[in-house]
């Protein structure tokens, strides 16, 4: 480590941050573009969350009392989408730009320039997507999964906007993808072997691989929806010899990659947090890279089982219900692995651990319940009834989200150079788990018992359970301005962050000082 | 990997990533709006406005910002480990593009295997065909549609055939003004280059009057049905690649003709070569999917 010592001399005669608007619109820096990236996510989600807030304001109560139903209808629609596009996926392209550089002892991202683009991009395509909120006959209002012909023949006017908006969204992460997995191949620092890259490297590796594969192909099921609806094809259109089915075959063979795209890099947070705090190797290094790109492969074939009860051939359903069953054997192995790490180290439960340990086993519900999903005929019952809803936000909200508030605790040290307050962020820890679980577990009752997703009103049975859901929900929302008010407390000042604060911890990244100087690595470490 | 002592050239700051995104953004919303003025017939023309307005902005950034990379390049700031980021970043855009057509593709097959027939009652859909779609039979191409649309079918000999040809012919121009390069030997260089230009044009012309031909003497249009959605989207879109290819030979052709590139520092060249390649293998797909079989 004797090298990044001399690194620091080397940055004396060297430029700091420039400042200004110009640092923000033109900068070329990981670490810039990365904090870029992370408050436009957290932006998203309080703007994707206050959609959740009216969708469960109008569910408190059965009848239809706040909003009309077109307009839930564009509340559900948009929260999906910001959640997943703008909340999500950003988050982790930005832990990619802040972290991969320096876990891998590379100067800066591969391409600079091109990194400030994927960026910039998104502000505009999301400002495009809420502005067709406002426009005549309103917004997209046929659920984020726009299937035709709900997005074709019965969608507003809007819909133009919604496809072009999602077009320059995957541009973005196309490009942001390309830099990462470029940087990651190119840019390690000498002796950093393929199998000697912390597991978010590796994750985020093979994360960009899924992007580049299905973004373009989301961008192809957003094309044939704008031509179908404004251009005479009739690719969703049985008229036309089409099918609507085609869509959802579309449609999901870029969703179901998707979804892995979402965890995948959880999977690697989680499995730097857990030795950090356990003070233990991680166990099972090569089994978790194999298993990780085990559930990528998989993810390919497994796309229809959104899709059982369209009427697909029998054996076409037997064969994604195998298929997608096979995938708990990966999913298996990680969670085995990170409790095996646990097993007799000596754990103790800062923040971040405690939401990777929440990761762990809410994350583990999700799974759960995705096999049981998985199963084609007991499908029939679940398909589009609340315990879908319950699966999904158990894997993406406390499993993703749960996972980036981990991330943010953990390098928040790094990145400002102060300790978090331990006392707010614990509070913020238990009020999330509480609500998030009160928010969700009840919808797999709800769901059960045959209540519907995407309505806006429910028969008088379901009166409790959507109460108690509401309560959990407001409550969630409120317990996220603690995480705002906490990383506001840590930018601004605090307790002096040492070069690495956890003692357990390994990595590149805590061998330069907290924070982290503008620059890092220009000459690579060496590593052993 | 490699010990690489050669210091990885990070630019300062730009202005373009950001004029860039202000252009896209622009083109999203001026096409969105220009799209839903046309369907309502109330062509007050501002969103193509909008439109054009953001394609000069993207114009402005792509000369701005490709200026900034050729003098970099020129004064000597790029590593070879720079120009190894440049080309896995190129191929990996290629590989974006692959799936992008495939969308398209796995459209075609999936109407040809699997759509078509159904309506026409294979499988377990007697039902659908006799209820839904009663005297429909599957056919392909598909020259009438259920809902009744009739059209004529693209034939692959003639212009097709000559397109193929001029393609493939294209990718091997390509390759040998490549090899020009490596040599040093500029006169190939041009020539070949040259050559491939041409190419390309008469390719872009032939598809030209193809599609007018299709239009006016076939009856085929984007509107008739599933053959004729996949064989305009299909070839509509490697058009837009041929033509965007084309004009990157073209700029590739004038900075020859300035003196640029050489043997070992020719990443530009090779990048546009590999796209040539590239639509060119993909026409090949195209036209064994979409006109022979």
């Amino acid at each position: 480590m004797s090298t990044v010592a001399g690194e620091m001399d080397h940055h004396d005669h060297h430029h700091h941050a420039p400042s200004g608007i110009t640092r923000w619109l033109f900068t070329t820096n990981h670490k810039d573009i990365g904090s870029m990236y992370l408050w436009f996510s957290f932006i998203m989600f309080l703007v994707g969350g206050s959609m959740a807030m009216v969708i469960r304001a109008e569910l408190f109560q059965p009848g239809l009392q706040l909003v009309d139903p077109h307009f839930f209808n564009q509340m559900t629609t948009v929260h999906g989408l910001i959640m997943v596009f703008g909340a999500v996926m950003p988050a982790f392209t930005g832990l990619a730009n802040w972290m991969v550089p320096m876990m891998i002892g590379a100067p800066d991202m591969a391409l600079p320039r091109m990194n400030n683009w994927s960026f910039w991009i998104l502000p505009f395509a999301f400002a495009i997507l809420l502005a067709s909120l406002f426009m005549e006959g309103g917004g997209p209002a046929f659920g984020w999964t726009f299937y035709a012909p709900l997005s074709t023949t019965y969608s507003s006017d809007s819909t133009a906007l919604f496809v072009f908006s999602v077009h320059i969204m995957g541009i973005s992460s196309i490009m942001g993808a390309i830099n990462v997995i470029v940087t990651i191949m190119n840019m390690r620092a000498p002796g950093m072997t393929y199998m000697k890259m912390p597991l978010f490297v590796w994750t985020w590796f093979i994360t960009a691989f899924l992007l580049i594969a299905v973004m373009p192909v989301l961008a192809g099921a957003v094309t044939m929806v704008l031509t179908d609806k404004y251009f005479g094809t009739s690719f969703f259109d049985a008229a036309g010899g089409g099918d609507p089915v085609l869509f959802q075959h579309i449609f999901w063979f870029f969703g179901h990659p998707e979804v892995y795209i979402m965890i995948l890099p959880s999977f690697g947070i989680i499995s730097a947090i857990i030795p950090a705090f356990s003070r233990k190797k991680l166990f099972g290094y090569s089994s978790m890279v194999y298993a990780t790109a085990a559930i990528a492969g998989l993810s390919f074939i497994v796309w229809a089982h959104h899709m059982f009860t369209t009427g697909m051939p029998v054996a076409a359903e037997i064969f994604f219900m195998y298929a997608t069953m096979l995938i708990s054997v990966p999913t298996g192995v990680k969670v085995f692995n990170w409790v095996a790490t646990m097993w007799r180290g000596s754990i103790s439960f800062e923040t971040p651990m405690l939401f990777a340990l929440a990761f762990v086993i809410l994350f583990t519900i999700g799974g759960f319940s995705g096999l049981m999903l998985a199963i084609t005929p007991v499908d029939f019952q679940y398909h589009d009834t609340y315990f879908v809803v319950a699966h999904f936000h158990y894997v993406l909200v406390s499993g993703a989200i749960f996972s980036i508030m981990a991330a943010a605790y953990y390098w928040l040290p790094k990145w400002t150079g102060y300790m978090y307050d331990e006392t707010l962020a614990k509070w913020h820890f238990w009020c999330s788990l509480i609500s998030v679980n009160v928010l969700f577990f009840p919808m797999h009752f709800a769901g059960l018992a045959g209540m519907p997703r995407r309505i806006p009103d429910y028969s008088l049975q379901f009166a409790d359970i959507n109460q108690i859901v509401s309560i959990g929900g407001f409550a969630f929302g409120l317990s996220q301005l603690i995480f705002l008010w906490v990383v506001i407390k840590c930018v601004r000042g605090g307790e002096k962050a040492p070069a690495k604060p956890w003692e357990g911890a390994e990595g590149l990244e805590w061998t330069v000082p907290s924070p982290a100087p503008y620059h890092t690595f220009e000459t690579p470490p060496e590593v052993k | 990997m490699a010990q690489q002592h050669e210091k990885y050239y990070v630019p300062a700051s730009s202005p373009w990533p950001i004029v860039g995104a202000i252009g896209l953004g622009l083109i999203a919303f001026g096409a969105g709006h220009t799209v839903i003025d046309m369907k309502n017939e109330a062509a007050d023309g501002w969103g193509s406005n909008v439109l054009f307005g953001g394609i000069a902005v993207m114009i402005v950034m792509l000369f701005g910002w490709f200026r900034d990379q050729i003098n970099e390049s020129m004064s000597g700031l790029y590593s070879n480990q720079l120009g190894h980021s440049y080309r896995q970043g190129m191929s990996w855009f290629i590989f974006s593009e692959i799936m992008f057509f495939a969308a398209f593709f796995g459209a075609l097959f999936y109407a040809r295997v699997i759509a078509v027939e159904w309506l026409g009652g294979a499988s377990n859909n007697a039902m659908t065909n006799e209820v839904l779609w009663p005297g429909f039979e599957a056919h392909w191409p598909l020259t009438q549609t259920p809902g009744g649309t009739e059209s004529g079918a693209m034939g692959w000999m003639g212009l097709p055939l000559y397109n193929t040809i001029i393609l493939i012919v294209s990718s091997v121009t390509c390759h040998f003004a490549h090899v020009g390069l490596e040599k040093n030997n500029r006169k190939q260089l041009t020539v070949w280059l040259g050559i491939t230009i041409i190419l390309g044009c008469i390719f872009l012309y032939l598809q030209g009057a193809e599609y007018v031909h299709a239009y006016e003497e076939l009856g085929l249009t984007l509107d008739s049905g599933i053959y004729g959605n996949t064989f305009y989207m299909l070839t509509g879109f490697h058009g837009m690649h041929v033509t965007l290819g084309t004009l990157m030979l073209i700029i590739m052709f004038l900075r020859v003709i300035k003196g640029h590139f050489t043997p070992d520092n020719h990443f530009a060249f090779q990048a546009t070569s590999w796209y040539w390649h590239f639509v060119d293998v993909v026409w090949v797909c195209l036209f064994i999917f979409v006109y022979v079989l």
